[in-house]
């Protein structure tokens, strides 16, 4: 098991720029500066009616393609931190910035359209109980306009990615939870969003069905996504060596920045957390990347 | 063009998908519209018949039987000239023995002949435009003097000047009743059946909130959202009205009509004609259900 000192000697390296497998994989890294970061929050504040502060003073910023987590207790902010960045609730005080756009000055007639640039997963899956698959993945499309043959032909191809060709005409009922994280995925990224927030999205599933989800959002951020996940499954983050955010009671407590942070190809990163957590292998593969 | 196909298409799937509340919604439309289809042209009838009534109520003004031919023109100019006179009509002593004779019937018609001299005075009949303008015409008939005492316009008039009929002011304010009460149901009738609609639907798409909540996760525009809703209560309205309209033409081949053909009672009123009624109960149907979708849906799709 790794160690908090292990980790931070890494996450020197790493800042310094000397991991070794770092440059040969060029797509990983954020892209130049000069974008403005994906995500952008400074000193928010968001107070809920009754006068509770679900977040105090808080900022953070996470660059384009970088895949990291926010950690805490429940009642710590995680879940509002993730509507504040889709303006579910809007902060008393501070900015929220994403790509640059300062979302709460936007008129919000405009909020749908921040919504369709930023994948969403939940932990209760949150799809439409009265469609098939293919139909809960296809509204993602139905309502930014795409026309029907190019619906007809992503559909499918993001249903293989995530490894549910063959229930494309179920409805979530008859799935099991991870596969109904699939579907959910599937929908939060058929447009291929710059962006990708999952708020618990292992809650309900069991350790290998979990990896088998977080494996296919690390799949996702190695296309140049960037991926924010909220949990409070410490052991699953500790494996996974990515950036970690910690938030105490509406506060950022603890920023680790690429801790223990090394590249490898989604297959190497589900057998190290396979490894890791003490799980036998089962194929959830579906030939993405080989 | 295929933006309002795939609205209809998702309109058909929540009906399909929700069957139970679609058919609630549709039944509680029926119910109204039958109910209101029925009412409607009895409550229609009835204040066509209370119109009828206070339409027969006209003011008489007796004449002296001495009253000169010179006289009477001149008064027959000043009376057609007055406000809130319609029509002025002359009776002569032998147009009063006639419509007496109208009236009276069996035994009694012939006693008139009985009669060696015709007693009954000329008049004038004056046709008002509204019988509460009564009072008001027979004030200016019979202006006070210089003494404050009521006096006749002309010397050929024979006070008092009263209405044809010595009921005619219960008449007034029986029909006034009956016309208030009969607009009073109506409207009761109508806010029952839009909140007894609005309900139905507001619960069908309570239901579906978290259904709403999902489609603005996944970015949908409110119009977005609320479009297959509103057509969906547009279906529900014409199904329900539909249906409500069926049993109502069925009603009407079977039971009215041969009723109207027997009875002359039936016949006799004056109602709504059938396809305006239709028009509107199906028009009402649609707009109501329609609206109540889309107002039920702003409260779930404040951002």
């Amino acid at each position: 098991m790794p160690s908090i000192t292990r980790r931070s000697t890494r996450a020197r390296r790493s800042e310094r720029g000397q991991h070794p497998r770092r440059q040969s994989h060029g797509q990983r890294r954020p892209r130049p500066s000069g974008q403005p970061p994906i995500i952008e929050v400074n000193e928010a504040t968001v107070v809920y009616p009754g006068g509770h502060v679900a977040l105090e003073r808080l900022s953070l910023q996470i660059a384009r393609g970088e895949f990291a987590f926010v950690v805490g207790p429940t009642g710590c902010g995680k879940s509002t931190l993730i509507k504040m960045l889709i303006r579910d609730v809007e902060p008393a005080a501070g900015t929220v910035r994403i790509a640059g756009k300062d979302i709460n000055a936007m008129p919000h007639d405009r909020t749908p359209y921040l919504r369709r640039r930023i994948g969403m997963v939940f932990q209760d899956f949150k799809l439409l109980s009265n469609r098939t698959v293919y139909d809960n993945v296809a509204y993602a499309l139905q309502v930014i306009g795409e026309p029907r043959s190019q619906i007809r032909r992503k559909v499918p191809e993001i249903l293989r990615l995530v490894g549910l060709q063959a229930k494309i005409h179920n409805y979530p009922d008859e799935l099991s939870g991870g596969e109904q994280q699939r579907v959910a995925i599937a929908r939060a990224f058929v447009n291929h969003p710059p962006l990708l927030l999952a708020d618990e999205p292992t809650g309900n599933l069991d350790p290998e069905t979990s990896i088998g989800i977080m494996q296919l959002l690390y799949r996702i951020n190695r296309t140049g996504t960037t991926v924010l996940v909220v949990t409070h499954d410490r052991e699953m983050v500790d494996k996974m060596r990515r950036r970690v955010i910690a938030l105490e009671e509406g506060r950022l407590v603890r920023d680790e920045a690429e801790a223990g942070y090394h590249d490898e190809s989604t297959q190497e990163f589900a057998a190290r957390m396979r490894d890791a957590m003490g799980v036998d292998e089962l194929d959830y593969d579906s030939g993405f990347e080989h | 063009m295929g933006r309002f196909v795939f609205f209809v298409s998702e309109a058909f799937r929540a009906l399909r998908r929700s069957a139970a509340p679609s058919v609630a919604a549709i039944v509680t439309i029926v119910i109204t519209t039958l109910l209101l289809g029925v009412l409607i042209p009895v409550l229609w009838a009835s204040e066509g018949k209370a119109s009828d009534v206070r339409d027969q109520i006209d003011l008489r003004v007796f004449l002296y039987d001495d009253a000169s031919r010179a006289e009477i023109d001149s008064l027959q100019e000043k009376l057609a000239a007055m406000p809130h006179v319609k029509g002025v009509e002359f009776c002569s002593k032998k147009c009063a023995v006639e419509e007496l004779e109208r009236r009276l019937e069996g035994d009694l018609k012939g006693s008139i002949s009985e009669l060696n001299s015709n007693p009954l005075p000329k008049s004038f009949n004056l046709d008002l435009d509204d019988p509460d303008n009564l009072e008001a015409v027979r004030a200016a008939l019979m202006p006070p003097n210089s003494a404050g005492k009521p006096t006749p316009i002309s010397p050929a008039i024979d006070p008092p000047v009263g209405d044809s009929r010595q009921d005619a002011k219960e008449i007034r304010e029986v029909t006034g009743a009956v016309r208030y009460v009969l607009a009073g149901i109506a409207v009761l009738l109508l806010v029952a059946s839009l909140l007894l609609v609005a309900n139905t639907i507001r619960l069908s798409i309570f239901a579906r909130r978290r259904e709403v909540e999902v489609m603005q996760l996944v970015g949908a525009t409110n119009w977005f959202i609320r479009w297959p809703f509103m057509i969906e209560g547009v279906i529900v309205g014409l199904a329900g009205a539909g249906t409500a309209v069926g049993i109502l033409w069925v009603c009407k081949e079977v039971i009215v009509d041969p009723l109207a053909d027997n009875f002359n009672l039936i016949d006799n009123f004056s109602t709504m004609a059938f396809a305006p009624l239709v028009l509107m109960l199906v028009g009402a149907a649609v707009i109501v259900s329609a609206l109540g979708s889309g107002i039920t849906l702003r409260r779930f799709l404040r951002v």
